[in-house]
């Protein structure tokens, strides 16, 4: 069995060091709050304006003026502090922010990163995608494995690029892959679940990769 | 000079013309200036640019400048949740320029620090590098982007004083300090307006200079696009 979202979001969760500033995407990455190991603490950035986001509020505690970059509503934590837009992404550029963790279209061997449209469908914005992945030092992407049975991790992406060589690390449902783009092949695969092997991942995926020893078939 | 209005029509006038460039504060619909955005619809003041990093929803924020056709072009990083804009766009009646979220805010910044252009690694090697200027710096490769000045900014504030001094209330900060000071002309909507003197200097977040006019707003129109809650235990 391939690992489920919680998993993922665990596994995602596991990079996390104590002090991290760390930014979550929309969709499963939201999730990784939830998985923080035990002894860690994290402040959680919300590009809005926020640094400490806390967890959702109970019914009635609701606050129109209190949301996190997905419109959700949120609560503030003692520690939480707010500020502009402006300084929100200069935290971003400058590399104050120690991780980010996102969703993705496809991710390429070579890091670049597809993740804000389709040619030929609406084309809703790329919000503060393409700003995290180029000023954030570290950036993990967290998604499925393929889509509708298409591999996703690919040898160059086809859709328009929200990154160009950014992702440090890719985790699915079936796979863990650290990018080094020093190394030929830059992907390498470092973790999987138990009960998929990796014939499985070498099938669904497009892009070359090795196997870090220490993972079993 | 007198900056303080008796409602956000009053402070509008002779201030809206055609063709003009609006800046409005807000996030999704947080931190919104509902009220100034609906003097704007009230005036029919047409063929606007609008420079917010959303376009509202159908029927709140400037979903309502959409219905009325009053908008020719939006430049935001994000235009999701919104019918109306997406018939408009795909007809070929409204014009969109996607900015990533951190680009749009420094070149509002910019703009109103009076700086022209800056160069940023964000979106280097993409779309949105196309047809600019870029330089290696330190072996990294950035994008030179352009500072953003406006006619008009429009921003939601929790309190301010008949200065024009302002703060906020939680995120609903977010784009509206930067607007504030990036137009010829701000004009600002407050939940309180309160006497001078309240608002401890220290604790002041956009200062008055930037302000040219301020209204209180009776009844804050506050809406929330995603409510999520937790359970109690």
């Amino acid at each position: 069995m391939a690992w489920t979202r919680d998993q993922m979001a665990a596994r995602a969760a596991s990079e996390l060091q104590d002090g991290f500033y760390v930014n979550l995407g929309i969709g499963i990455p939201t999730l990784v709050a939830n998985h923080i190991p035990p002894g860690i603490s994290v402040q959680l950035h919300s590009e809005n304006g926020m640094m400490g986001v806390g967890p959702f509020p109970y019914e009635g505690d609701e606050d129109a003026d209190l949301i996190n970059a997905g419109k959700q509503t949120v609560t503030e934590l003692p520690t939480t502090s707010y500020f502009d837009s402006a300084t929100s992404f200069g935290m971003v550029r400058g590399g104050h922010i120690d991780i980010s963790i996102l969703g993705a279209l496809q991710v390429a061997e070579n890091g670049d990163l597809a993740n804000w449209m389709i040619p030929g469908k609406m084309v809703k914005g790329m919000g503060g995608a393409m700003d995290l992945v180029a000023g954030v030092p570290r950036v993990v992407v967290l998604m499925e494995h393929t889509a509708k049975g298409a591999p996703k991790i690919l040898k160059s992406c086809d859709l328009p690029l929200t990154g160009k060589g950014v992702v440090g690390m890719i985790v699915t449902d079936m796979a863990v892959f650290q990018v080094d783009k020093a190394k030929t092949p830059s992907l390498t695969l470092i973790d999987k679940p138990d009960d998929v092997t990796v014939d499985q991942i070498r099938a669904a995926t497009e892009a070359d990769f090795t196997v870090d020893p220490a993972v079993g078939s | 000079m007198r900056k303080v209005f008796s409602s956000a029509t009053a402070a509008m006038a002779g201030v809206l013309r055609d063709g003009m460039t609006i800046l409005s504060g807000g996030f999704g619909l947080c931190g919104v200036p509902m009220a100034l955005i609906a003097a704007i619809r009230e005036s029919g003041v047409q063929n606007l640019t609008f420079v917010s990093n959303n376009a509202g929803i159908d029927g709140a924020g400037l979903g309502i400048l959409l219905e009325s056709r009053q908008i020719k072009k939006m430049v935001s990083s994000y235009v999701g949740e919104n019918a109306t804009f997406a018939r408009q766009f795909l007809a070929g009646e409204l014009e969109i320029e996607f900015n990533p979220q951190g680009t749009l805010a420094e070149r509002i910044r910019a703009g109103g620090a009076g700086i022209p252009a800056f160069f940023t690694a964000t979106g280097y090697g993409t779309a949105v590098a196309e047809g600019k200027e870029t330089r290696e710096f330190d072996g990294k490769h950035y994008v030179m982007e352009r500072g953003i000045v406006g006619d008009l900014a429009i921003v939601h504030a929790w309190k301010g004083d008949p200065e024009g001094n302002l703060i906020y209330r939680k995120t609903a900060r977010n784009f509206n300090p930067i607007m504030a000071t990036a137009a010829k002309m701000t004009i600002a909507e407050v939940e309180q307006l309160v006497e001078p003197g309240c608002i401890d200097g220290d604790h002041v977040i956009t200062p008055g200079i930037f302000v040219q006019r301020i209204v209180a707003i009776e009844h804050a129109d506050k809406r929330i696009e995603q409510r999520t809650v937790r359970q109690r235990a």
